[in-house]
């Protein structure tokens, strides 16, 4: 297990350098740059910030001269955000994403999991059709329509909770956005457990387990279960991986300082060293996040090892 | 984490306050437009950022409450009789860590402002100072920069021509004098919070990058026992929808984040006394693209689509928010400003569209041979609405326009390469004077490099105006220099822009201001 983990982390570096190599020249084919404003700068100045920022030597001394500071675990200065290292505004957001994303997934699981088992079990009554077509509307509603009615309705007619603001990651500021982020999460987890529940419950081996007289709730525990939560396993690996990097959406509409606006914000202002920033940490979340769900899958389904 | 050391260090304030004041603090909640890229001043480069920078940093020359110019750290100057050198009599004050501010201060800033490391956005306003263009291209030292320091209260700034504007610069935050003792030890981590001294009326406490930015009221400030306010925080809301719903669920005094299009009747109606609208320095036109071969390079073909296009219209039925039609291109709100304008603004519309139309016939075109033209705007709701309805009101005409949006770094990109025919395009001034505006079309000037306009004796009027220090003969040689491009209607002028700000009813002090600064140290919170 763990010569696996470390043979996979190992091929995680030439998969990383790729995505560095091919995002950072894409990046600098988009047209405009990062100080192309309303006001057009007079040459002398532009110069100045060219010359600031190392943009006025040519680009493959820039790749060589970027790679060399991220080896030194340097992802330079912001061009936008020019009083902070880009490391510093990821770790500084970071953690309110993860927050945030991470109790998002935790309440998605929570009841996506039950909600999709219930369906799959009463299939075709009104309980699934109703379990269904709300998960259905959740997937279809997206957030940058259903947060702002939130807030609107609670944080402004009602009252009853922050229309918005961080304050220092308080309870009540963490409801709204929360429940924004995990609307879709808990409709996809729930549809996706329902169907492949259906499907391990229609399987021989669950047949052989009713066949020898086992109570219908141990068969559900012990036998459907954990089969059935494999899709859904592997479905979380990427998803966790983009739901704690931030939604650029979310953290708008409630003023939340996380770093999923860097994501979209970065690549707006053609501000280079941000995007670079977000996609290295982005890209080693995904490998992380895949080596974690195999790992997992190794524990729910003996037929699948890693031990070479 | 984060959090909690906020947390705690909230809660110390709050105690500490409770400690010394029987009353509540009275913190001013800003709802502000952006996340700030920097707080050092020389560095600034938006109105969310100079907003905070200029209640840190006091200049030479200041703002008053409604925005005209007033004594900052200089308590009075003289200018010599040629307009080339300004002395400034410097009052005695401190930096917040309690060390006296020297005219050396406001030396070391100006020629750290002019080096080409620091990359200031706004340096070349700075020109005009002796030497400042060489310092700033790195052909000369800053040592060489015409500014001294004959002893720790006179500052003299040596400039190589008069200039009329120069004094408007110098209440910029760019100009602000900087702490050398702290600079020069901090380098560019000068400006973090616990490290940062400064000379306005607050200090920096607290800066959680895209959550919050906390000042307190600075007690070392040359004014302080003025300053009502115990506090401000600034919320970077980029959202006009979130903004207003904080404001509207009391979490905000004042929000500069906009007021949506869409909701402005609305706003209007319900919440009327805090909806602040005023004009402001700043211009919204069409460029044309004037290079030779290019379908605007036919003058007849730009006064025909001038004369076509019904401002009124746009600034009544597609906009709404009182913004001005506009017939010239100067801002009407502009200080000191001008009075040029286009002669199409009085006819009736059947006989400006009867000119037009006449226009388009001698230029060439007709039924068989329409104009097609291209129409670039950075993607945005409004942006998109005026295009099409200027492409409706040149329908009549015969042409064709084919309407082009860009994300706004590629459609600045475009047109700064002057690879458009026509486009939107937003002017606004840095300074309250109409030099940003009238250079901007002279020989080297931004719209001048984009549109390839070309008239020598305007960029001599323009030269000229910058000379000329009689406010009266200048504004009369601006006016000269405005009609000389509205007569070669080198641009499609359409409406003057204005701020929309919500303030609440507690917030006494603030002012709607031509050029949108709002000096907090005279804002005060009262039920």
């Amino acid at each position: 297990m763990l010569i696996y983990t470390l043979k996979r982390l190992l091929q995680a570096i030439p998969t990383m350098l790729i995505v560095i190599t091919i995002s950072f020249f894409l990046m600098r084919i988009a047209p405009g740059g990062p100080f192309d404003g309303e006001r057009a700068l007079p040459p002398e100045i532009e110069a100045n910030l060219m010359a600031a920022y190392h943009l006025d030597e040519p680009l493959p001394m820039q790749y060589l001269r970027y790679m060399g500071n991220l080896l030194q675990g340097d992802f330079g200065p912001s061009f936008k955000y020019k009083d902070f290292s880009v490391t510093e505004l990821i770790l500084q957001g970071f953690p309110v994403s993860l927050e945030i994303g991470g109790l998002a997934i935790l309440l998605a699981l929570l009841l996506g999991l039950p909600l999709g088992v219930i369906a799959a079990l009463k299939r075709n009554s009104t309980v699934d059709y109703l379990v269904m077509g709300t998960a259905l509307a959740g997937i279809a509603i997206p957030n940058f329509v259903i947060a702002p009615i939130l807030a609107l309705v609670f944080g402004v007619l009602l009252a009853w909770l922050p229309a918005g603001g961080w304050n220092g990651g308080a309870l009540p500021n963490l409801v709204l956005p929360v429940i924004a982020l995990s609307i879709q999460q808990i409709a996809y987890i729930a549809r996706m457990m329902r169907a492949s529940m259906i499907e391990v419950l229609g399987s021989h081996y669950i047949r052989t387990a009713r066949a020898k007289g086992l109570a219908e709730s141990q068969v559900i525990w012990r036998h459907a279960l954990r089969p059935a939560l494999l899709p859904v396993t592997s479905y979380l690996g990427p998803a966790v991986a983009g739901i704690i990097t931030g939604s650029v959406v979310i953290e708008q509409i409630f003023g939340i300082p996380g770093i999923g606006r860097y994501f979209v914000q970065g690549a707006l202002n053609r501000d280079y060293t941000l995007v670079m920033g977000t996609v290295v940490f982005y890209g080693a979340l995904i490998v992380l996040m895949n080596l974690l769900v195999d790992l997992i899958y190794s524990a729910l389904d003996p037929q699948i090892r890693h031990d070479d | 984490m984060f959090s909690h050391r906020f947390t705690r260090a909230a809660l110390l304030a709050a105690l500490m306050a409770g400690a010394t004041q029987s009353a509540p603090a009275a913190v001013l909640q800003v709802g502000n437009g952006a996340e700030p890229g920097t707080l050092d001043p020389q560095k600034t480069n938006g109105v969310w950022e100079t907003r905070i920078t200029r209640a840190l940093f006091e200049r030479l020359v200041t703002y008053a409450a409604d925005g005209s110019l007033a004594p900052g750290l200089a308590v009075s100057w003289t200018i010599s009789d040629d307009g080339t050198t300004y002395t400034f009599q410097l009052r005695p004050a401190e930096w917040s860590d309690g060390t006296p501010i020297t005219a050396d201060d406001a030396v070391f800033a100006l020629r750290r402002l002019l080096k080409p490391a620091i990359a200031s956005h706004n340096a070349n306003l700075y020109y005009p100072i002796k030497n400042a263009r060489a310092v700033n291209t790195g052909e000369a030292e800053p040592s060489e920069l015409g500014v001294s320091a004959p002893d720790d209260h006179t500052l003299v700034i040596q400039l190589d021509e008069p200039t009329a504007y120069f004094l408007q610069a110098l209440a910029m935050t760019e100009a602000a004098p900087l702490p050398r003792h702290l600079v020069e030890k901090a380098g560019d981590e000068w400006t973090r919070p616990g490290t940062m001294v400064s000379s306005g009326a607050f200090t920096l406490r607290e800066w959680r990058p895209q959550a919050r930015i906390d000042l307190e009221r600075n007690p070392h400030f040359h004014d302080a026992d003025a300053v009502s306010l115990d506090g401000v925080t600034f919320y970077p809301i980029d959202d006009t929808g979130s903004a207003l719903n904080r404001f509207r669920a009391g979490d905000l005094d004042i929000s500069y984040s906009g007021v949506p299009a869409s909701r402005f009747d609305w706003v209007t109606d319900n919440l009327g006394e805090s909806l602040r609208v005023g004009p402001l320095v700043a211009e919204y036109f069409y460029m044309f693209n004037l290079r030779d071969g290019q379908p605007l390079a036919d003058e007849r073909v730009r006064e025909a689509l001038s004369l076509a296009v019904r401002r009124e219209v746009i600034t009544d039925r597609t906009l709404g928010m009182g913004q001005r039609a506009s017939y010239w291109y100067v801002p009407r709100a502009t200080e000191g400003g001008t009075h040029g304008s286009l002669k199409l603004a009085e006819q009736p519309v059947e006989q400006r569209l009867a000119r037009a139309k006449r226009l388009m016939r001698e230029a060439g075109y007709g039924p068989d041979n329409p104009l097609r033209v291209t129409l670039r705007y950075n993607t945005l709701e409004d942006h998109k609405k005026i295009a099409v309805a200027v492409a409706a009101m040149w329908k009549p005409l015969g042409v064709e326009v084919e309407l082009i949006n860009a994300e706004a770094a590629v459609h600045y990109a475009t047109v700064n390469e002057g690879n458009f025919e026509i486009a939107r395009y937003g002017m606004v001034a840095t300074i309250n004077d109409p030099y940003d505006f009238l250079n901007a079309y002279a020989e080297g000037g931004s719209a001048q490099r984009s549109t390839g306009y070309r008239n020598d004796a305007y960029d001599a009027l323009v030269e000229r105006s910058t000379r000329e220090l009689d406010t009266e003969r200048r504004a009369q040689l601006m006016t000269r220099a405005e009609q000389m491009l509205l007569d070669d209607h080198a641009l499609l002028p359409l409406y003057d822009y204005v701020s929309a700000h919500l303030v609440a009813p507690e917030v006494k002090g603030w002012q709607t201001t031509a050029i949108d600064v709002h000096p907090l140290r005279y804002i005060q919170l009262k039920d």
